[in-house]
Parts: structure tokens; sequence; C-alpha cells
């Protein structure tokens, strides 16, 4: 995290990855424990990934990393299992449009975080894609949209912490 | 999308700026408490005999106490910005302001005659106490919850609350230099309660807004 947060993205990338297998062991754990099916477990691991990585200049720079990992973990794994109890209580409509999804999809496309980014604006959701599942980089991703860096680093940021809280918001 | 492709959106940000959330939250408080100060001397000011009260005991402890509630909530606060943070001895230091307000109103009650207890306790200022505490609370409460929600508590309602009792350290620091009653037995009785209101929005505003 250190060299993460000094700017070495191949560390923090690697940092990330580590994290979110950690982070699905525990939701799995803790859905098992808790005994809900473990369906939508990335969505929860990409919740908390998203949290770290927003959050992540409140790590005190101290010796060990992992008991702040699992504090945020944990109350992103509480928080998705206090939202799967409320759920249960929606009303039917609901409940059948969900039922009525093909079942033979890769289940992907149903995740969280493609509702969510569907509350994005269309600039940020188009940085968002060609950065996240196209891999490009923010230089080729400007140039594509004829913003300068600084633009789509700025639009990149406020979509992510747009999607955090439309997370929070649209699975409440 | 896979969680590989969102690893990809979050590596290609760059770092952030190092998040000093200690000169955050003081500077906020700071903020804040001028508004409110700049707003109470427009409005009301000190009272008459500042300068004369400024030498007596029951009017100086006021503001010991009212720093005692201000300075380990705002501490406390900061330190529970951070998740898997933990309180600490600074709890203890938050019943400070309660022993020192209980203690002296003991004493006060050891010193004055009984037929002056009620007369001291009622003041003349209680309801100005009651309402301008937590209105001049708003400005540095607002403040702090903007400052905080860079933060990530783990308890954003308890976190919120200290936020709150700041504030209301704060609004009662300003208030105290115009508020005639100085008698220990007035401010245990009001200052707490206007307190509490407070630290109650606090929550409120904490549940609310701290939430991450």
């Amino acid at each position: 995290m250190r060299a993460a947060l000094a700017g070495d993205e191949a560390a923090y990338r690697r940092l990330l990855e580590e994290i979110g297998r950690s982070v699905r062991a525990m939701a799995r754990g803790a859905f098992a424990r808790a005994r809900v099916g473990d369906a939508d477990i990335e969505d929860v691991v990409q919740e908390t990934l998203l949290a770290i990585h927003l959050k992540r200049g409140t790590w005190d720079g101290g010796p060990r990393l992992a008991p702040w990992v699992n504090a945020i973990a944990r109350h992103k794994i509480i928080d998705a299992m206090r939202r799967r109890g409320v759920r249960r209580a929606e009303p039917i409509e609901d409940f059948e449009a969900t039922l009525a999804a093909p079942a033979d999809e890769d289940p992907h496309v149903r995740s969280d975080i493609e509702r969510v980014m569907q509350k994005l604006a269309p600039r940020q959701r188009d940085i968002v894609t060609a950065i996240s599942l196209e891999g490009q980089s923010i230089a080729a991703t400007a140039a594509r949209l004829s913003m300068s860096e600084v633009a789509v680093r700025v639009a990149l940021h406020r979509a992510l912490k747009a999607l955090a809280v439309a997370w929070r918001s649209a699975t409440q | 999308m896979k969680t590989a492709d969102l690893i990809n959106a979050l590596a290609a940000e760059p770092p952030p700026p190092p998040l000093r959330l200690g000169r955050r939250v003081a500077l906020a408080l700071v903020l804040g408490a001028a508004i409110s100060a700049a707003l109470f001397m427009t409005a009301l000011g000190p009272r008459h005999d500042f300068g004369a009260a400024a030498h007596t005991l029951r009017f100086d402890l006021k503001f010991v106490d009212t720093l005692a509630l201000l300075l380990p909530s705002a501490l406390l606060a900061v330190r529970l910005l951070r998740p898997k943070a933990r309180p600490g001895a600074l709890i203890a230091a938050l019943v400070a302001p309660f022993v020192l307000l209980g203690g002296a109103a003991v004493v006060e009650l050891v010193v004055t005659p009984a037929d002056l207890w009620m007369t001291r306790l009622v003041g003349t200022n209680a309801l100005h106490c009651l309402t301008l505490i937590p209105l001049m609370s708003i400005p540095p409460l607002a403040a702090l919850i903007v400052a905080m929600r860079a933060g990530a508590p783990s308890h954003p309602a308890l976190t919120g609350a200290l936020a709150g009792a700041a504030a209301a350290g704060a609004a009662a620091t300003i208030y105290a230099t115009n508020c005639n009653d100085d008698s220990p037995l007035f401010v245990a009785s009001w200052y707490p309660l206007a307190t509490l209101v407070v630290v109650a929005a606090g929550a409120l505003a904490g549940r609310k807004w701290l939430q991450w």
C-alpha cells in the first residue's frame, strides 16, 4: 500500500487483487455462517474494493495493513448482509423481474455494478468502461474523448465516488 | 463487469494527496466557530461587565467546563474517522466535563445558603441558553460533518454525536461570555441539556452523511 500511495500502479494492482481474494474468502465465510447463498459474493468484493480505493487515505501508514482492510471488509459485508435481509421483504414485482432473467446468462451481466453504472452520467460511464472493460490508459481515453488527461482523471474519480454512493442507495 | 475490470479502473487512478484528518477537522471547527462568533458579536456581544466577571472564579469555570467538553470530543471524533480505530484512554477524558460540573455544583451547594439554590439554578437565561447554544452549534457542526466525510468511521452515528459535542462545546464557550448566570448550579442544569440537543443532531447527521 505504501508503494501504491506513492504512485506505483503495478504494486497497487497486485495489492487490490490480493485484497480481492481475501475479501472474497471472508465474504464466503460470513455468508455461509449466516446461511445466505453466495450468488452475489462478487458484488460485495467489488463494493469493498471500491471503498478501499476511495478511502485509502484513511490508512494510518502503520506497520500492518490487514487490520485496516479487514475493518473495511467487515463493514461492507455486514452492510451487504443487512441489505439481503431487507431484499426479502421487497414487493413481489421486483422478485418476478429477477426471476424472469434468463438463468443461463453470464452472472456478471446482472451484477449490482451494472445496474449502478446506469446511474452515472453518460460521459462518466464512457470513461469507466474504457478504462475498466477495455483496459485503456487514462492517456488513451483522454485522446479518444478529446479531453485533457486531468479532466479524465477528475471524471474517473467523480464516477467512482458516484458509483459508491449509487451502490449504497440503489441496493438499500 | 468483472472484478478484474474494476481493478483496472481503480489502479488507473493516481494516488490521492495525503489525507490529514486532524488538520481538516481542526480547520473546520475553527471556521465554524468563527462564523458563530461573528454572528454572536453582531447580534449580542459579550456581557457588559465582561472585564470584571473575568476575574471571578465562577465565570472562568464556565470556560474550563466548555473546553473540557470541546477538546476530548473533537480529538475522539478525529480518531474514530479511521476504520478499526479504538477510542483508547481518550474515552475517559469525556467524563472530565461531568466530573468538573458535578464537583463544582456540590461546592456551590455547600457555600451558598439553601434558600438561594433554586434562584441560582433557574437563573435568568435558561431559555437563552437552551436556544442559543444549539443555534450557534449549527455552523461548527455543519463544517465538521463536511470535513469528516473524507474519513471512514466504523460508527458513523457515534462519530457524528462526538462532532455534535465538540460543536456544542465551541458554541457554549462563545455563549458563556454573554450569559449572566455563572453559578455552577445553572451551568450544570442547562448547558448539558443544550449540549444533548446538539449531540442528538450530530448523531442523526452522522448516520445520514458519514456513511460510506
